[in-house]
């Protein structure tokens, strides 16, 4: 009896320690055989209006590479709220995707990881260099060696509802003074229309606001030195400003409530909002509620005038998707020929004018949206007045810090509560409090 | 096991004495069989459940993030930093964690207190048999049975301001609210965050209480009805008292369950919930899942574990006396 106890502990203990051990263990990379007959895995984004709108996108494209190539494409399209787990688990497991996108805004946290593959000078010849992309976009993605490149790129744009704004007699906003009182015109509470729309809920947009218009008053969230610096002046303005909009009644309260975007959208497309300020990827969605591409304006996200001492006429951040490659994978060269294949210039081209999104490849033709007006808008927003989040790896956590944080003030200006200046330094002292140590 | 002993021992007589290795090697097998039978359910119980945790609680003495994900054993070892950092009241992290903690104390005795009390309710009217009784058994048992996330979903959108169905029904149709209300915002939230959780507790109560009640013998209410004790009295000391052993259990359940919700709030609220219906569960997952700062969290999650299992331990020790008092 004993003997048998003790066995089956010592087989138990065995067990559990093979377990934990495997959790940690890599594969090997990939051998040179043929690549024909290989099939990769891709976990695509969702830039689409729906997860199904991705996969009609993209599976035409994904055939022309197997034609091409050889390389079978196991394509899964991942929503935006369960990426960041997803990529996760992979990382712990070590099984995961080969190929694989995500929010540039993460690039730097994923890939000090070190799940990633570093892409050095002999895997950038493989895709054509890293000078093909535009500078600032490939900035997003860090510094050499780059964990991921560029693969879509966006853009904030303030768009505008032409014949609402022609029907009060007011010009697109050139300052933020200009677009609260545009917005204050545009408000009639008792026909339920607004000067303006927000996802007042959703934690990643109130994050990009935050920066925004902090670095519009002269605030950064991080120092030189890679310290967080959330409740410097700068900062706590900008903040103050994007929460003025709700407080002085300009955009319908509900809006606090969405973290999707799909009220904000229908407001727009409905005509019950002037104004919203969104990535230019919103533009399908707009479509998909029946608006089309005449009926909206978009100018550059104002700031204000004069500039606050330190501050930039900052219109948007660089905003945009990343593609890597798993570090672990068994099919290093498939997979890079896949990146090279979604990176080229051909491909590039195809894809951006069905997502209308902005191009990542220098020198691109402009006719990617279906206004060509709007895209020279974007295109100049994204080379002139856009600069790339702060490139640290607590950018994630900055992002679920501090956009959770003014949720809840966004929420709270919703219902009617007065934010002091002190209740949100409090907040953003909050939010930095939860900034991990080490770096 | 002392009767397969005696039984297998007087087999092994009965019959033709086989050599003796032979024989002890056949007791043995018999006396391993309880063992081996529960084996799979304890190898399981181990991997799923105490192996993790015990990682877990390894992994609060570590400082792992994102930087180690994948060689864990080289994140560095920093004792119980993490736990201080945790319960450092004057930080704001600290401070976050008691409010959450009260939060959920509250969230779990309101939900607990009252699908208790509509469990009761509906168990002790559905004892009588009516017409339909068999279909509003069924209908109760609904909530309980579908899957979180559809009935959650169902909530949310019914708890939106502008077009869902609480706010129409409230301000158009019954006019007792001047105007649509925030749900889903500020201190509102606790109640509909409360409101969708009791929802879904209570045809477990319900289902409990009812089975408890079969085993209430009738002789018992007779008695004590030409005792002359009215329904109230009846319900009280014999229903109540009876189903004692029932209840205990049921609100340790409960209690356990609510206190660890996850499902509800993150369904409603995702990972920015309001402050007032911050839970203890969705603050781990924050600083884990979301802040990849796995150590804190782990940290966090001990300290609750540790809560809990003091609750539980003076659950046992108040169940105990009970017993000793002989209900």
């Amino acid at each position: 009896m004993k003997r048998s106890k003790l066995a089956a502990a010592v087989a138990l203990a065995a067990f559990a320690g093979a377990a934990l051990v495997g959790c940690s263990s890599s594969s090997g990379s990939g051998s040179g055989s043929s690549l024909a007959g290989t099939t990769i895995t891709y976990w695509a984004t969702n830039q689409g209006p729906s997860l199904q709108a991705d996969q009609t996108i993209l599976t035409p494209e994904l055939n022309k590479f197997t034609q091409e190539t050889g390389i079978k494409v196991n394509l899964q399209v991942i929503p935006w709220t369960t990426d960041d787990t997803k990529i996760l688990a992979a990382t712990v497991s070590g099984k995961g995707p080969d190929v694989l996108n995500f929010g540039n805004t993460d690039a730097w946290t994923f890939g000090a990881t070190g799940a990633l593959l570093p892409w050095t000078s002999s895997e950038l010849s493989q895709v054509g260099g890293a000078g093909k992309f535009i500078p600032n976009v490939l900035a997003a993605a860090g510094q050499a060696p780059y964990t991921s490149l560029p693969l879509y790129s966006q853009a904030y744009g303030l768009f505008y509802n032409k014949a609402m704004f022609s029907k009060a007699g007011l010009t697109p906003p050139t300052t933020w003074q200009e677009l609260v009182s545009d917005a204050k015109k545009l408000t009639n509470p008792a026909t339920q229309t607004y000067g303006l729309a927000i996802q007042g809920a959703s934690v990643s947009e109130s994050m990009h606001f935050a920066y925004i218009f902090a670095r519009q008053n002269g605030g950064s969230p991080f120092n030189a030195q890679n310290q967080p610096t959330f409740t410097t002046a700068g900062n706590v303005n900008g903040l103050k400003q994007y929460l003025d909009l709700m407080s002085s009644g300009v955009i319908n309260p509900s809006d606090a409530q969405d973290s999707t975007g799909t009220l904000q959208a229908s407001e727009f497309a409905h005509g019950k909002a002037g104004m919203i300020m969104v990535q230019n990827g919103s533009m399908s969605s707009l479509a998909s509620q029946g608006m089309s591409t005449s009926q909206y304006g978009v100018v550059p996200i104002p700031a204000p005038s004069p500039l606050p001492p330190g501050g930039q006429d900052l219109a948007s951040f660089v905003a945009g998707t990343n593609i890597a490659i798993f570090k672990d994978t068994p099919h290093l060269a498939a997979a890079i020929k896949f990146v090279n294949f979604m990176t080229s210039k051909s491909e590039q081209q195809i894809l951006d004018e069905k997502y209308q999104l902005l191009p990542v490849l220098s020198g691109a033709s402009q006719n990617f949206l279906s206004d060509p007006a709007i895209a020279q808008t974007f295109i100049s927003i994204l080379n002139t007045r856009a600069q790339p989040l702060p490139v640290k790896a607590n950018t994630e956590a900055y992002q679920q810090a501090v956009g959770a944080q003014l949720v809840t003030l966004m929420g709270k200006a919703a219902t009617g509560t007065q934010l002091s200046t002190s209740a949100i330094e409090a907040a953003l002292q909050s939010a930095q409090a939860q900034m991990p140590a080490s770096q | 096991m002392s009767h397969t002993d005696v039984v297998s021992r007087s087999a092994g007589e009965l019959t033709a004495p086989p050599a003796a290795p032979h024989h002890r090697r056949a007791v043995h097998l018999k006396r391993m069989t309880p063992y081996l039978l529960i084996l799979p359910a304890v190898v399981l119980e181990l991997l799923v459940h105490i192996l993790p945790s015990v990682a877990g609680v390894i992994t609060s003495l570590f400082d792992l993030n994102q930087f180690y994900l994948r060689q864990w054993f080289d994140a560095p070892f920093v004792g119980f930093s993490n736990y201080s950092v945790a319960l450092n009241f004057s930080s704001s992290v600290g401070d976050a964690l008691v409010h959450s903690f009260a939060v959920t104390i509250l969230y779990a005795v309101v939900v607990v207190a009252f699908s208790w009390f509509l469990g009761f309710s509906g168990a002790l009217i559905l004892q009588q048999a009516f017409k339909g009784r068999g279909v509003l058994r069924t209908v109760f048992l609904i909530p309980y049975a579908t899957p979180i996330y559809a009935g959650v979903i169902v909530w949310d959108f019914m708890l939106q301001r502008d077009n869902g169905l609480i706010n129409h029904v409230l301000v158009d149709d019954l006019h007792i609210l001047g105007q649509p209300a925030f749900w889903l915002l500020g201190n509102d939230a606790f109640i509909s965050t409360a409101v969708v959780a009791i929802w879904r507790m209570w045809p477990f109560a319900f289902l409990m209480t009812m089975a408890g009640m079969q085993s209430i013998p009738e002789e018992v209410y007779e008695a004590a009805a030409l005792d002359g004790a009215g329904p109230w009295r009846r319900t009280y000391h014999v229903t109540l008292g009876l189903l004692r052993p029932v209840t205990a259990v049921l609100l340790l359940m409960m209690f356990l369950w609510t206190f660890n919700d996850f499902n509800t709030p993150f369904v409603l609220f995702g990972t920015a919930p309001p402050p007032s219906v911050d839970l203890i569960s969705m603050h781990i997952y924050t600083n884990s899942f979301v802040n990849w700062n796995f150590g804190l969290g782990a940290a966090m999650s001990v300290l609750m574990l540790a809560f809990l299992m003091v609750v539980t331990g003076l659950w046992f020790l108040w169940d105990r006396r009970g017993h000793r008092h002989g209900w």
